[in-house]
């Protein structure tokens, strides 16, 4: 199916791969540490050269995430933020930034709105993409039918042990980018990767034939990791966690966290650009 | 369509379904095959009786509870008596079987969810029996309510994990149960322990519990040739009430789940989720959920740890749905009520979630009439609720 104009999450890898870069993904939860200085945040790690900017909308259960970003969605929870006030807060910095936005939020949220009032309502605040990570291909004809009519990029999740004929279907149907998930494990910091995070990535590049980009996520936070990870053939890498670490143990104020976070963006952004 | 065929696709109507991270689509898929292949196979099913019979001590009696009939002027009301089961209740149907299966899987190593302790300790107990590694993942407020608990099932050899994160209840022990299988998919067999869950749980642990409901109708064909005029069971997440409730399910019996209404339905304070809840997708599956305006899912109350849950198995949805079997909810002052009587009239100490059941028959069994006879399955015995009961009383008389 052909779209009437390009997706800014396609243009943006486009333009990065005439530029022999690839994609930096941050990830954020709204609403952490607060409503206001999660915009900072965000505006921070865009400063510091973040490609696209993941926003996570906070859910009370979240299973695919470990202990980094439940107590940063704990805590955003209880100083109430909502999907609604989650989606203000894109609305903003889609106000200062052309920087592609996806959200990332647990379908129970997407399914009490409403699916497609979610996606629609998520469109308005410009918001290009939705990743729900407990949302498989199966279940996912209503999503998927959804983001069609509003032009979101629908982008699903494969693992090490998908196999090769469901990784085909799956990634007929990705939008924007496919989100290749590096462990057996959930979210969260890693001082070390195995080899079948580095076979997976060989595995899924050769299976998408370039159909879609190829990101991976799940306890990325180092350069080096990044590289051998992009080396394998990953064309964006996704970090979350060890930027909620920077905000969990900043002690000096709002100004030094920033600037962490603006650094670690920058650091990781220079592993992307292949002549750097 | 007979009832009895769902699961179709691994949904109910539109409820049950896989709403997981992709990582447990290999796990749920190379299960539910080997569950199957299990079904219909003579020695698995051959085993699974020979420690039903031996080890759990099935079948359990349905017993004529005469004096609570006679007090409750109404109809014969009989108790399905799972408290006599070794452990003290149903729950080691469920964890037999599923133990069982996991062993000829080839896994070495089981992991639980446990809210009081009952899944737990059933689930030690299997794997004790069958020489399976175990950890059983408890909230650390449960943990600290049901210190013996937690003891009793180290005494079974089962490594218990705390967890602390959310609201340190039941719902919390099934995310980080299911966190543990999403990084150790490739050895670890998840034995969940009741009728919820991505397929195929749900119709997985039905079947095991399914027992309950074929004794009951050979029971009753045994002593009142006939089927009874209704059957109660409790509803938490739906175990006992799915297991005795499947062989009835084409027939023309009238089935009701009773529901834990906490300090009543307008309190919020309670956990009858299809009673008072609405749609939505938890620990992977579309089901009725306790939740907010935005989808967070809400704390909950019940007396009855056993039955204080936000979700409920997605069967039991659809036979709401359908309007098969009526969800009705009893406060934890009836239950305690219910607890007592029965205690008093018949010398048996119930356990606090089937005692939600009781109190729903004895409110319907005049109704029903002296005719009539009612079935309540008595899913456990209630010697881990006497301090709770105890404390739950002082403090009445003293607010009185």
């Amino acid at each position: 199916m052909s779209r009437k104009k390009e997706n800014p999450i396609d243009r943006r890898f486009r333009e990065l791969m005439a530029r022999e870069e690839h994609a930096l993904i941050g990830y954020i939860v709204a609403g952490y540490p607060d409503e206001h200085v999660s915009v900072d945040v965000a505006q921070a790690m865009i400063d510091g050269g973040v490609d696209i900017l993941e926003i996570g909308i906070p859910f009370s259960d979240p299973i695919a995430d470990g202990p980094t970003i439940q107590r940063a969605s704990y805590t955003a929870l209880s100083k109430g933020i909502t999907p609604n006030k989650a989606l203000e807060i894109a609305r903003s910095i889609r106000g200062t930034s052309d920087v592609p936005l996806v959200t990332m939020t647990y379908y129970n949220i997407v399914y009490r709105a409403g699916i497609e009032r979610f996606v629609s309502m998520a469109k308005d605040h410009g918001i290009d993409g939705l990743i729900v990570p407990d949302l498989t291909y199966d279940e996912a004809d209503d999503a998927i039918r959804a983001s069609h009519i509003h032009d979101m990029d629908l982008i699903f999740l494969v693992a090490p042990n998908t196999s090769d004929e469901r990784l085909n279907r799956v990634a007929n149907v990705s939008k924007g980018f496919l989100y290749l998930v590096s462990v057996y494990g959930t979210t969260g910091e890693r001082d070390k990767f195995y080899d079948y995070t580095l076979d997976a990535i060989r595995r899924v590049k050769g299976l998408i034939m370039g159909r879609v980009p190829l990101a991976v996520g799940f306890g990325i936070s180092r350069k080096e990791h990044a590289r051998v990870m992009m080396d394998a053939g990953a064309d964006a890498i996704v970090v979350g966690s060890a930027f909620i670490n920077i905000i969990e143990k900043s002690k000096d104020g709002k100004e030094s966290m920033l600037i962490g976070i603006r650094q670690l963006a920058y650091e990781l952004k220079q592993a992307t650009r292949r002549f750097a | 369509m007979r009832l009895k065929h769902y699961p179709i696709d691994g949904k109910f109507g539109r409820f049950g379904g896989r709403y997981v991270p992709e990582t447990l689509i290999p796990a749920l898929e190379e299960l539910e095959k080997a569950y199957m292949d299990a079904r219909e196979d003579k020695d698995f099913r051959r085993e699974l009786d020979y420690y039903l019979k031996h080890y759990a001590g099935r079948p359990t009696q349905l017993y004529h509870a005469k004096n609570l009939s006679n007090a409750m002027g109404g109809a014969s009301i009989y108790l399905k008596r799972e408290d006599l089961l070794h452990g003290g209740a149903h729950k080691i149907n469920n964890t037999i079987g599923q133990a069982l299966l996991a062993k000829r899987m080839g896994k070495e190593r089981v992991i639980a969810e446990t809210g009081a302790g009952q899944h737990g300790v059933a689930t030690a107990m299997a794997c004790a029996a069958l020489g399976l590694r175990c950890e059983i993942y408890m909230g650390a407020k449960d943990a600290e309510r049901q210190r013996l608990n937690v003891f009793r099932m180290e005494l079974l050899g089962a490594k218990v994990n705390r967890v602390d994160s959310g609201s340190q209840t039941l719902k919390d022990a099934i995310n980080e149960a299911l966190r543990d299988w999403i990084t150790n998919v490739q050895n670890t067999y998840y034995l969940l322990g009741s009728v919820v869950g991505p397929h195929p749980y749900p119709m997985m642990v039905r079947d095991f519990q399914s027992i309950i409901g074929k004794e009951i109708r050979k029971q009753c064909m045994n002593i009142l040739g006939n089927m009874p005029d209704a059957i109660v069971a409790c509803v938490g997440g739906g175990s006992n009430a799915m297991g005795t409730f499947y062989e009835f399910l084409d027939s023309k019996v009238d089935l009701y789940g009773v529901e834990a209404g906490g300090h009543g339905l307008a309190s919020n304070e309670h956990s009858a989720t299809l009673c008072a809840g609405s749609e939505g997708v938890l620990h992977g599956m579309l089901t009725y959920l306790l939740q907010d305006e935005y989808g967070q899912i809400m704390d909950t109350h019940s007396i009855a740890a056993g039955l204080d849950y936000p979700g409920v198995g997605p069967e039991h949805a659809y036979l709401k749905s359908i309007d098969r079997v009526k969800y009705v909810s009893a406060t934890d002052d009836e239950a305690i009520d219910a607890f007592m009587s029965l205690a008093k009239h018949e010398g048996i100490i119930p356990a606090l979630e089937p005692a939600h059941a009781l109190a729903y028959t004895m409110k319907i069994a005049r109704e029903y009439g002296k005719d009539a006879s009612i079935v309540v399955t008595v899913s456990g015995r209630g010697d881990k609720d006497v301090d709770v009961v105890q404390r739950y009383l002082a403090e009445r008389s003293s607010t009185q």
